[in-house]
């Protein structure tokens, strides 16, 4: 690669654009923007980890929100017991400790539910991810000591040495890092011997299986990955929010998630987090720039939105991503 | 690069919108106006426009700037337009909320800023306990409250058993607690249900048809409502059982009951600290306005929103306008000196409504219009159980 | 707060199990309705259409509104048939036509940008806050089915409907040629498609018949529940459970698994706290069985696709 390609200037751009603007608006006195910023990222963070099922394991998962609420209440509960007391196990603000809970219980989720539903295929395996989601969902509404329905106030943010969550600047700079190594991660699997087989088998499963490989495991090693992965984005997004609840899992968010990724193109690198800025901006700008079209008219904005994913899809194979590097490098 | 031009024209509108004119006094109002609960933001929309607009647009000499904000019915959406008011727009004031979700979500982020956070309806129990804060103010009541009135009046009534049915959600665990704590009778069973998706009861009223309690005690707000009247309708239960509700039958309602022919409404009781009839100055010229400018009856949501508006005023005046003496206009609201739709009332340390709650029940006014009256006065000055937890 | 009395005779109540029985029929015939059409679509054009609710939803709304506007409930339905029809082929010939060719994923895009469309639809023309739709004196009251079992007579209409319907599906997949093109295309499509049938007629046949049978669904549904915003997105998650757990494309295997899910459903609501109390404290039970009671469904389709990944009865050759 002497030459760099279309697909990397765009990555190139983006990342700079996230790192500059946002800063900028905090600096700026802009917090909200911060904000808008730090919820992007988190969910650009768990777009990214679907992608490596979904884009390059060819594994649509319909409940990949389901991490981002184990990720989130495992800070949520941790936090709740330091502050209230009992369930000694896991009262602390440690952020360290916090945060690998909720990779833990991700992966562990995720193996567990990933060795019952990589036995279906095709849209077998969207519904069934889907029931485990929602599964989860009527659990957590069903925790009355962690506010059911109602959902849990996180009233202490995670704690590390050096640097702090309750300065919104140096929380979206550790959710931007944690987003630089999640891309970087599912770039290395992509292209290693592991990606290589998850794309074989993606293609054809009955030749890598030929071949002698695995395929079942492969796909569950990097479904468990993706699970973590998407936990920690939820650790980072309950310590942004300070609050969790069912809501944030219901099969609609693990929608939103798909849309990310297949809007920004599944299986490029950055298409993920395209899409996850194209969904916050146009959640936040659209009734915006309609209301001042018409005053009132934002309240529709779901109908232009509806139309565009609609057009996207027809007419832009392949998501933006492909759109936009038709000819270059990726997939 | 279009992303990031996008983001760049975002920056600049924020800039644009984000400025605050001297002179006016900024108010943010989060309700739900999208999902077929945004119905009832829409009624109380138009109560805090009606406000304003009879306020002449002014507080205090200042210019009143509304900046409604929908919340999807989802707490986390909720709380990211709390986060847009407080951030964003910096408002002074942040009103609203129907859900108790919501407002759990969203307390923190206008509490911590120091900013006053005004309930126009949710009512959840920690916020009146342990989650007290100087800077809130209800303009509605605690959820308790009046299913709690409504436990005194089947005493009353010498209901021996009841069947209770009510969603599974924090607000339908306060309701159910409340009743609970008041009512003597037994209480031969209880279904709590799926929420907000399940709208077909017919196996919960096949139980309670069946558990042979003399009554039947619901809380549905919204579209649910609806559905378990026409249910219980066409199980034929009218006049077997007699069925008793809160916050269930409101003005909404009863326009879509009254399209529907859905006769077996009327006559149907609860309870509630206001009617549209209540004799009061300030309901008077709430009512009669509010139907001659949109053509309908007020829900109480709108009542609530109308008085969270003149709670305001009450504020803004008290300082003259000078929106940095904070504990002035604190002390102005804590007076709940405003003139209520309720009438006189005052406040608890927790700033829930000290208040009269009444009996009402589903009629028809002089124009053949459904709307609800009151039938007796319930409770005198009735403070909200939690209040001993609120250590401010 | 009065002691909670548990009345002992309900779990051995056979009148209150029949209704019971009856009332999860009735949620079963209606989720085979949205089921039959959204495991046809699956299986002949293997579209995973998101957007099948909405046209539960058209239908409730436009049958209110001719309802109204007729006063006549009958009328509403009947005329609302067509009109269901017509919306569903214009949907199919601007939309869907364009993504058999495409992958699952495309389709969930897209169908769910149809979902964001029709409710803002509905939300401009008809408002939030739904509609409450009357029904007449004749299907408004009960009958006594034996004595002492009373039954809304509405409620039985849609189950007799609902059951007729089925019956009408399996002539018409069964005994029809457009039948032995379906179960053709189930199996097979390359296949029909070499037998030089005009694959694109067919294929708007199939769905235009989805969509009415979920629009009548959704017609039926309304009396009760009333027609509201959002009401398909509640129901689809369901009717999808009920095509996995019976297997994608068969018929036999939707109104199996739609009666399944229907009594498992409803029996749940009734008797879980029941059953829990007799093995852990009122309270717990309490709390414990709405919960478990709203996974159920989802429960039983993981272990049924954990044994069988195909469901219960896939089509042959696949």
């Amino acid at each position: 690669m002497s030459k760099p390609s279309s697909s990397a200037i765009i990555t190139a751009i983006i990342l700079l654009a996230l790192a500059i603007i946002p800063v900028t608006a905090s600096l700026t006195g802009q917090g909200f923007y911060l904000d808008l910023a730090t919820r992007l990222v988190c969910l650009a963070i768990a777009a990214v980890s679907l992608n490596l099922i979904l884009g390059i394991g060819g594994m649509a998962s319909f409940g990949h929100a389901v991490f981002i609420g184990i990720g989130a209440y495992a800070v949520g509960i941790a936090s709740y017991h330091a502050t209230y007391g009992d369930f000694d196990l896991v009262a602390t603000y440690s952020g360290l400790f916090q945060i690998t809970l909720a990779v833990v219980l991700s992966a562990l989720f995720a193996l567990i539910t990933g060795a019952i539903s990589l036995r279906t295929k095709g849209v077998h395996f969207i519904m069934i991810t889907m029931a485990f989601g929602q599964m989860m969902y009527y659990f957590f509404v069903s925790l009355d000591t962690y506010g059911g329905d109602d959902g849990l106030t996180i009233d202490v943010r995670s704690q590390f040495p050096l640097i702090s969550f309750d300065n919104p600047l140096q929380l979206y700079l550790v959710s931007y890092v944690v987003l630089l190594i999640s891309i970087f991660t599912v770039w290395k699997l992509a292209n290693s011997r592991f990606g290589m087989v998850l794309k074989g088998a993606k293609a054809n499963e009955d030749r890598m299986r030929a071949i002698g490989y695995n395929t079942y495991i492969y796909r569950l090693v990097a479904y468990v990955i993706a699970g973590a992965m998407c936990g920690l984005s939820g650790a980072l997004l309950g310590n942004f929010t300070t609050f969790i609840s069912p809501a944030m899992i219901d099969w609609t968010r693990s929608g939103e998630l798909m849309f990310m990724v297949i809007l920004g193109g599944a299986g490029t690198i950055i298409g993920p987090v395209i899409g996850a800025v194209i969904f916050v901006v146009v959640e936040h700008f659209l009734p915006i720039i309609m209301n001042l079209i018409k005053p009132g008219s934002g309240l529709y904005w779901h109908l232009p939105f509806g139309i565009i994913l609609i057009l996207a899809v027809l007419f832009a194979r392949g998501g933006l991503m492909g759109l936009m590097s038709r000819g270059g490098d990726d997939e | 690069m279009m992303i990031k031009k996008l983001l760049a024209a975002g920056i600049g509108l924020a800039m644009m919108t984000g400025t605050a004119l001297a002179g006016e006094v900024k108010i943010g109002f989060i309700t739900t106006l999208t999902t077929p609960a945004g119905i009832i933001g829409k009624d109380m929309k138009k109560a805090i426009e009606l406000a304003v607009e009879q306020m002449g647009g002014k507080m205090g000499g200042l210019d009143v700037n509304l900046i409604i904000e929908d919340d999807g019915f989802k707490p986390d959406i909720g709380k990211q337009k709390t986060d847009k008011l407080v951030k964003q727009d910096n408002v002074d004031f942040v009103a609203g909320y129907i859900w108790s979700h919501v407002l759990l979500a969203s307390r923190k982020s206008v509490l911590d800023a120091g900013k006053f956070l005004i309930s126009s309806n949710a009512g959840p129990s920690p916020i009146a306990g342990k989650l007290c804060n100087k800077n809130f103010f209800s303009t509605s009541w605690q959820n308790d409250q009046t299913p709690m009135a409504m436990g005194e009046v089947l005493n009353q009534k010498k209901v021996k058993s009841i069947y209770i049915i009510a969603p599974n959600y924090a607000a339908g665990k306060n309701i159910v607690a409340g009743v609970e704590r008041t009512y003597k009778g037994k209480i031969v069973g209880r279904d709590m249900t799926r929420w907000p998706q399940q709208l077909d009861f017919s196996a919960e009223l096949a139980k309670a048809s069946a558990s042979g309690a003399e009554a039947i005690f619901i809380f549905y707000p919204g579209k649910a409502g609806g559905a378990f009247f026409k249910q219980y309708e066409q199980a034929g239960l009218r006049g077997k059982i007699p069925l008793y509700s809160v916050f269930t039958v409101d003005s909404i309602a009863l326009g879509k009951f009254q399209k529907a022919n859905m006769q077996g409404v009327l006559g149907s009781q609860m309870t509630n600290f206001w009617a549209p009839d209540l004799d009061t100055p300030q309901n008077k010229k709430f009512v009669s306005a509010f139907k001659k400018k949109y053509g309908t009856y007020p829900s109480f949501y709108a009542a609530q929103s109308y008085d969270s508006m003149f709670l305001i005023k009450s504020a803004v005046d008290a300082v003259n306008g000078d929106l940095s003496k904070k504990d002035e206009m604190r002390a102005a609201m804590r007076s709940a000196s405003f003139p209520s739709v309720r009438g006189k009332f005052t406040y608890g340390k927790n700033g829930m409504p000290i208040q009269n709650f009444y009996l009402r029940e589903v009629t028809k006014d002089a124009d053949g219009v459904w709307t609800t009256r009151i039938v007796s006065k319930v409770y005198e000055n009735h403070q909200d159980p939690y209040v001993g937890e609120c250590k401010p | 707060m009065p002691p909670f009395i548990q009345t002992a005779k309900i779990p051995m109540d056979l009148t209150l199990l029949t209704i019971q029985f009856m009332n999860g029929l009735q949620l079963g015939v209606l989720l085979f309705m949205l089921a039959a059409g959204l495991s046809l679509t699956f299986g002949i054009m293997d579209l995973v259409n998101l957007a099948h609710g909405s046209f539960y939803m058209a239908g409730a709304f436009i049958s209110a509104s001719i309802i109204f506007w007729t006063g006549s409930f009958v009328w509403g339905v009947l005329l609302a048939i067509p009109l269901v029809g017509l919306l569903g082929l214009v949907t199919e010939f601007l939309v869907i036509r364009h993504l058999y060719s495409r992958s699952h994923l495309d389709h969930v895009l897209a169908t769910f940008g149809i979902i964001l469309v029709f409710d803002s639809l509905v939300h401009i023309f008809w408002g939030s806050n739904g509609i409450s739709v009357p029904l007449p004196v004749w299907l408004d009251g009960q009958v006594e089915i034996f004595t002492g079992m009373v039954f809304p007579t509405f409620r039985l209409v849609i189950i007799i409907t609902g059951l007729l319907m089925a019956v009408g599906l399996y002539i018409l997949v069964n005994h029809t040629r457009l039948g032995m093109l379906i179960r053709a295309g189930a199996s097979d499509r390359t296949m029909v498609s070499a037998l030089g049938i005009n694959i694109q007629l067919l294929f708007a046949m199939v769905f235009t018949l989805g969509a009415v049978l979920a629009a009548i669904a959704g017609m039926l549904i309304a009396p009760i529940t009333e027609a509201s915003i959002g009401m398909g997105g509640q129901i689809i998650i369901t009717a999808f459970v009920v095509v996995v757990i019976g297997g994608v494309g068969s018929m036999k295997g939707a109104f199996v698994a739609a009666m399944l899910v229907g009594l498992i459903d409803t029996l749940g609501r009734s008797y879980l706290d029941d059953l829990f109390k007799l093995v852990m404290s009122p309270g717990a039970a309490e709390t414990a069985a709405p919960a478990i009671s709203a996974m159920a469904i989802y429960i039983l389709m993981a272990a049924i696709l954990a044994v069988r990944p195909q469901g219960l009865f896939p089509p042959k050759v696949r």
